[in-house]
């Protein structure tokens, strides 16, 4: 068989682009699968201000570019694609892709995560009509105009301190009636004047004609439902929707285990039940994911993946 | 491909005959920028049959707006200066503005 990688590692974010990195730099013939584009979640943060050493011009793009240029220089070699279907039963691990077949002796699942949607009507329909999922996509269509924020975790309150760059008016949309962000990130959005909070509530219907003029929020105390149209001088508003996030895992069911939402099950060298297959980053059961914890992953999956090669495969 | 600006927007796409291909971007999009290699090979295949331009909306902002994009990316193909097919956001990708291409324009 041609072109054997010693790994492939699925998917181009902090977890994937760190194994990049290290099985580059033990000269492993590493190859990144990176899908559509690279830098997974952050690549659309505005701002990541919780890295090491990550300070000045703490962007999310800023940091993937440097993660990317890092893993270059290391030899790892890139390609745009995305991982179809997966065989994992041989010695030599086989993925398929949109544009190719590649052929691994040890595979690093790093396919993260993805926004989670409300799932209310109209929600998908006005998605770039006025409900988007990235702030620093499309905060500057909302300048002097109003923006809902549905979410209470840390994401969702940052973002909505980041659209108060934007937007005349930001309302924090969420189910219950307190936030759940860390306390340094709530203090800033209480002490912000543009920002209020919509508690106890969610959005079930979202309406518009080609664009987003008005949603039904829904009071989980008192079970009103209030419906909030466009001002007539603005014509529309934004939601944006933070609202946690989905495993990338489809793929690899029944290929490896995961637990009964669809993360990936791994032990702590990232392991997964399959042997020579790891998993790194967000698409693991874990309790904290976040680019720090991402990259630490990254680096342990490449550094035993190498370990098990080395056993697996002398000649 | 051609820049557009507010300006030019409306000679070179709404008051265009035939298809006119428009990628709604901005200078804060990353999945934009990423998306523009992809945009630049389907102009090099399709360019005979369809006019690829691009609108940095920042700076344009209600000019997008008028043409309901109001999320990035969004790949909008015009004919006769009437919208007839659009792909926005995660949707944007090379395979369906190339289906978006053939299914509408060939």
């Amino acid at each position: 068989m041609e072109n054997v990688y010693d790994v492939v590692i699925i998917g181009a974010g902090p977890a994937g682009l760190s194994a990049a990195l290290y099985a580059g730099r033990a000269k492993m013939k590493a190859l990144v699968l990176e899908g559509s584009k690279v830098g997974g979640q952050i690549a659309i943060t505005s701002e990541v201000a919780n890295y090491p050493g990550s300070i000045h011009d703490a962007t999310g793009p800023t940091l993937t570019a440097r993660m990317v240029e890092q893993a270059d220089e290391f030899g790892a070699e890139r390609v745009k694609d995305s991982a179809v279907s997966v065989d994992f039963t041989g010695n030599v691990k086989v993925i398929t892709g949109e544009k190719g077949t590649y052929h691994g002796k040890s595979v690093i699942i790093a396919t993260g995560a993805t926004p989670r949607i409300i799932g209310c009507p109209g929600e998908v329909e006005l998605t770039g009509k006025g409900v988007s999922y990235c702030a620093t996509c499309d905060a500057d269509f909302f300048q002097d105009l109003e923006v809902f924020v549905v979410g209470g975790g840390d994401t969702a309150v940052e973002e909505a301190i980041y659209l108060t760059k934007f937007a005349r008016k930001v309302t924090i949309v969420h189910r219950r009636d307190e936030l759940r962000a860390a306390k340094s990130i709530q203090e800033m959005a209480f002490n912000n004047p543009k920002i209020e909070f919509m508690w106890n509530s969610v959005i079930t219907d979202i309406k518009g004609e080609g664009i987003v003029e008005s949603a039904v929020f829904h009071n989980r105390v008192t079970g009103e439902d209030t419906e909030i149209f466009a001002h007539e001088d603005d014509g529309t508003f934004g939601i944006f929707v933070f609202v946690g996030y989905d495993p990338v895992s489809k793929v690899f069911k029944d290929c490896v285990d995961m637990d009964e939402t669809g993360y990936i099950v791994t032990d702590p060298q990232m392991n997964t039940n399959v042997t020579g297959v790891f998993a790194a980053g967000d698409i693991r059961v874990k309790t904290l994911r976040q680019v720090i914890t991402a990259a630490a992953d990254g680096a342990i999956a490449a550094v035993e993946a190498e370990k098990y090669i080395v056993h697996s495969f002398k000649e | 491909m051609i820049a557009l600006d507010k300006d030019t927007f409306q000679q070179e796409v709404l008051e265009a005959e035939g298809f006119v291909l428009v990628d709604f971007w901005s200078d804060g999009c990353e999945p934009c920028k990423a998306l523009l290699p992809d945009i630049e090979a389907l102009a090099e295949a399709y360019g005979d049959k369809v006019k690829f331009t691009k609108l940095n909306t920042t700076g344009a902002r209600r000019l997008a707006i008028s043409q309901k994009v109001l999320g990035l990316p969004t790949i909008t193909l015009y004919k006769d200066g009437v919208k007839v097919a659009e792909v926005t956001k995660e949707e944007a990708n090379k395979s369906s503005i190339e289906k978006m291409i053939t299914d509408n324009a060939l």
